[in-house]
């Protein structure tokens, strides 16, 4: 029941922030001065092409760019009436591209969830390999295991991800067979999903993950090896030694419930940093998320293309911090009845 | 017939240094007590530990003999399989630990925690366990043992914790306890209570029991034999009545004397002169606002209530209570940290016949000044000097702060600091980690005492020390109070150590002073049900004077349950009424 309350509380606090969260993003893009197509009409104007500038005009007034800030706000979100009547984000209506020349929803249509896709599977990847490995190197901290482990962690986060993609991508193929490039074989874009999608996109995942997880896992590997070995120094380990716990049952029952939290509380950190640093990743490695999008509406001031993306990545920070939020009310006792103490 | 225990011969040593454990003999029988008492760094807590072999991992067990059980189960416990000792641990010996805050996993319930023990070695189900569980919970004095079963360790109180930790060790029935400083960090009325639950449960059960710790009182109180240990070496052992009745050796002579004691008072002080006071406190009260979190509603905590307390000019004025009893608080407010609530009134005179000035409503240049006349000695000394400042920096900062003195005389200050309180000036180069437990208090001091103030706030200054150390500070205290003729307000949770530095003594509970009178009155005429629990809680190193456990009940409980004419009734107390000269209790007339 309290449970329901907090996850109220928070769902409510989430919606607010994205509020915010849009002001503040539309605002910045539309800091530097000018805009996309009054930046084209004086391109325009300049090479005497008067018909172009004609139709920019006119798209100006069609997507109210000629209108103040925050009338172009409102709009955007979609509770005043713009040229089309109501037609913003609550209306599902995510805008033009003026960079593709198409509907935002279209550019970014299939790129969306695989983004969601590629980024879950980092995640995961990241929490199977950094849980086993952190436990380890701490509970055998000082011997060849915890130093194996530590030099591979450095390792992976020394490297530059888009070399570590091309080498994956070399010896991958060269010894496994694995495809290069893209996240499913060239036949199935655009064809509805089928059995033979499913397996291409898997194949295809298997180096993206690798190289987008890697430096998240070591440096989460790290940090977990850290709280560990704070935990192992605790009281209450030495009374659960007293009592004749075996080691690896000791181990996971006590200390690793500990050290959990901050491993837990990084799941919101860690969604939006993958997005933005999996970029570089996505333009080098040729996957069809939305960084090469993002990249490219960043650099022309295609404002609604660019404002979507990074609604998107906001809206999947928000996601995930309420997630590990939910989740520490449910491990952490203390947290949970946190309000008792006092 | 054999001991249950017997330690022979036995060595610990860490790396190729010296062993810190060396050459240790004892022996344990059934349903007897054996102390281990020593300083810390007298390796009494490696030897209690080797027994079960939970030792630090860079700890080497380079000799010795550890046997244990009776007739053919009996057998090395250092020869044992790292299995073979797991079943041994927890089922037929057990062990307490001395911080029961930070022994229980906070994220588990103690229900769960305690019935692991049964449910590992005892293959019971679930069900069956708690079944032993909760009247386990209920022998060890737990009112509701369903509640505590379900509760997480932040729930409960210090000494509830240790109840709920003596329960686990206990469920099991094991035939050696072994309790390392069991209630080093519990109240001195709560430390009474526990010690007699572990008295009785031995008797119900027969089991042995080794007990750690450096308090003669509890020794006193609970052992059969003795061993004092020193640099890892045993000093002298026997039976308890010998040794503490008529200790043979020099190191056991000095614990002894370092003991701090309850005196024998024969005639009530007369009341402390009252005409120049440096510090006082009017009827001060101080709530804090809990907000529950989220929407729901805020509570109210009376932190103290209605102090007054007068504090004259070179005196030692003393506020003795238990934990959240609002000694510190008063302490806070009276150094302006905090300010208390409408209506209350801190006074502060520099200088003999000043006009005194209001602490909590000071401007912001006279704040400099006060904060420059009354410094702070804090409990801790292991946290409150930064290890990465060398002494001279943490000596001479002060003074930065306050723009006195140039560089030359801020140093020249320090050394003359450091000279005072016993130290060499030498030191000043050095960092904070190379000093002892009693030189960093000492440190302590010397940096309260560099802007020259005139009142020295202590906050429980000598209880993280050993008590050897304790007794040193406590005279260096006095020789500074003589030689610069500070006022102290002494803040401690121990009659013993303030009955020889105060000149007059508050009792605290619950926010509320319920006895103040000079420390002589207060030991030869104790009024309140409260005091007198206090005095009888206090572990004496006479094993012909036990602890009055029902005289501590009597007064250690809600103050509720006081006796008619001391009783709360909720918030409301009785008034503080002045029955002599110089004595006030809390009490209906």
């Amino acid at each position: 029941m309290m449970f329901i309350r907090y996850a109220a509380y928070r769902l409510l606090t989430m919606v607010l922030t994205l509020i915010v969260v849009s002001m503040l993003i539309f605002v910045i893009i539309n800091l530097p001065p000018g805009d996309y197509l009054s930046n084209q009409i004086a391109e325009l104007r300049a090479t005497g092409q008067a018909e172009g500038v004609a139709k920019a005009e006119f798209l100006r007034k069609e997507y109210a760019l000629d209108r103040p800030l925050y009338q172009q706000y409102l709009i955007w979100v979609g509770v005043i009436p713009g040229p089309q009547g109501f037609s913003g984000l609550l209306q599902g209506d995510f805008g033009w591209s003026f960079e593709f020349d198409a509907p935002v929803a279209e550019i970014v249509g299939d790129a969306l969830w695989l983004t969601v896709l590629v980024n879950l599977a980092a995640v995961l990847f990241v929490y199977l390999v950094a849980l086993p490995l952190g436990v380890l190197a701490a509970a055998r901290s000082a011997t060849w295991v915890d130093y194996t482990t530590a030099f591979i962690g450095y390792l992976g986060l020394a490297t530059p991800n888009f070399l570590l993609a091309l080498i994956l991508f070399y010896y991958g193929h060269k010894y496994l067979g694995l495809p290069i490039g893209g996240l499913m074989a060239p036949e199935y874009e655009g064809e509805p999903m089928s059995l033979g999608k499913v397996q291409s996109i898997l194949v295809h995942l298997i180096v993206p993950t690798f190289v987008i997880g890697t430096s998240g896992a070591a440096g989460m590997m790290q940090r977990l090896r850290a709280n560990m070995l704070d935990e192992l120094s605790k009281p209450y380990v030495e009374t659960a030694m007293a009592k004749g716990l075996a080691p690896s049952r000791l181990l996971t029952k006590y200390p690793l419930r500990m050290a959990f939290n901050p491993f837990v509380a990084d799941i919101g950190n860690l969604l939006p940093a993958m997005v933005s640093g999996s970029v570089l990743v996505s333009v080098v490695l040729g996957l069809q998320t939305i960084g090469p999008a993002l990249l490219t509406a960043l650099k022309s001031q295609d404002q609604f293309l660019a404002a979507f993306v990074l609604m998107f990545v906001a809206l999947l920070t928000l996601i995930g911090t309420m997630i590990s939020d939910l989740l520490l009310v449910l491990l952490d006792p203390r947290i949970r009845y946190g309000a008792r103490e006092g | 017939m054999a001991p249950l225990l017997d330690v022979r011969d036995l060595s610990i040593g860490f790396g190729t240094a010296p062993p810190v454990v060396a050459g240790v003999n004892f022996s344990v029988s059934a349903g007897e007590t054996l102390a281990l008492v020593g300083e810390s760094g007298s390796g009494k807590t490696l030897t209690c530990r080797s027994i079960l072999r939970i030792l630090p991992g860079t700890a080497q067990l380079r000799r010795g003999v550890i046997e244990f059980g009776t007739g053919a189960s009996r057998t090395d416990l250092l020869k044992l399989s790292n299995r073979d000792i797991r079943d041994i641990r927890g089922d037929r010996i057990s062990m307490i630990f001395q911080e029961p805050m930070r022994s229980l996993s906070p994220l588990h319930r103690i229900g769960n925690q305690v019935a692991e023990v049964l449910t590992l070695h005892r293959n019971m189900s679930a069900a069956e366990a708690k079944k032993d569980v909760l009247a386990t919970f209920e022998r060890v004095g737990f009112a509701d043992a369903e509640r505590a079963f379900r509760a997480y360790p932040f729930e409960m109180s210090g000494g509830m914790r240790q109840r709920a930790m003596i329960a686990m060790a206990m469920v099991a029935k094991p035939d050696l306890l072994i309790a390392d400083e069991p209630t080093t960090a519990l109240d001195v009325t709560t430390q009474a209570q526990v010690l007699g639950l572990m008295k009785d449960l031995q008797r119900d059960t027969g089991m042995a029991m080794i007990l750690v710790t450096h308090d003669l009182g509890v020794v006193a109180n609970m052992a059969d034999s003795v061993v004092v240990m020193n640099k890892g070496h045993v000093m002298e052992s026997g039976p308890a009545a010998a040794v503490l009745g008529a200790p043979g050796h020099g190191y056991t002579k000095k614990l002894f004397a370092a003991a701090p004691m309850i005196p024998d008072v024969a005639t009530p002080a007369a009341p402390v002169e009252q005409d120049d006071l440096i510090l006082e406190l009017n009827k001060v009260c101080k709530t804090y606002t809990v907000r529950a979190g989220g929407w729901r509603a805020t509570k109210q905590v009376h932190a103290c209530r209605d102090v007054s307390l007068k504090l004259p000019r070179g005196k030692t004025l003393a506020v003795v209570g238990e934990s959240g009893s609002g000694k510190t608080t008063c302490a806070r407010i009276a150094l302006g940290a905090e300010n208390p609530d409408e209506g209350s009134e801190v006074l502060f005179r520099p200088t003999p016949g000043a006009e005194p000035v209001c602490i909590n409503q000071l401007s912001r240049a006279q704040k400099v000044a006060f904060q420059k006349q009354a410094q702070m000695v804090f409990q801790d000394p292991y946290s409150s000097l930064s290890p990465r400042m060398r002494v001279q920096e943490a000596l001479t900062e002060p003074m930065e702060i306050h723009r006195i003195g140039d560089r030359i005389a801020r140093r020249d200050k320090a050394a003359e600091m450091l000279r005072w309180v016993g130290l060499n000036p030498d030191m000043l180069k050095r960092y904070p980690h190379a000093f002892s437990g009693g030189q960093r208090q000492r440190l302590s001091i010397a940096r309260a005492l560099t802007l020259d103030p005139v009142l020295l706030v202590c906050d429980e200054p000598t209880s993280a020390l050993d008590v050897s150390v304790q007794e040193q500070i406590l005279i260096l205290l006095e020789r500074i109070q003589e030689g610069m003729g500070l006022s102290y307000l002494f803040i401690s949770h121990d009659l013993a150590v303030v009955a020889r530095i105060a000149d007059e003594v508050a009792v605290m509970r619950q926010g509320v002073v319920v006895e103040q009178a000079p420390p002589e009155t207060l030991f030869y005429n104790p009024r309140h049900p409260y005091t007198k629990a206090l005095i009888a809680a206090q572990p004496e190193p006479d094993v012909t004077r036990p602890i009055d456990l029902a005289q501590v009940a009597r007064g250690a409980g809600s103050p509720s349950d006081w006796p008619d004419m001391f009783r709360f009734d909720g918030l409301n107390a009785p008034d503080l009424i002045q029955i002599e000269p110089g004595h006030k209790v809390r009490c209906h007339v």
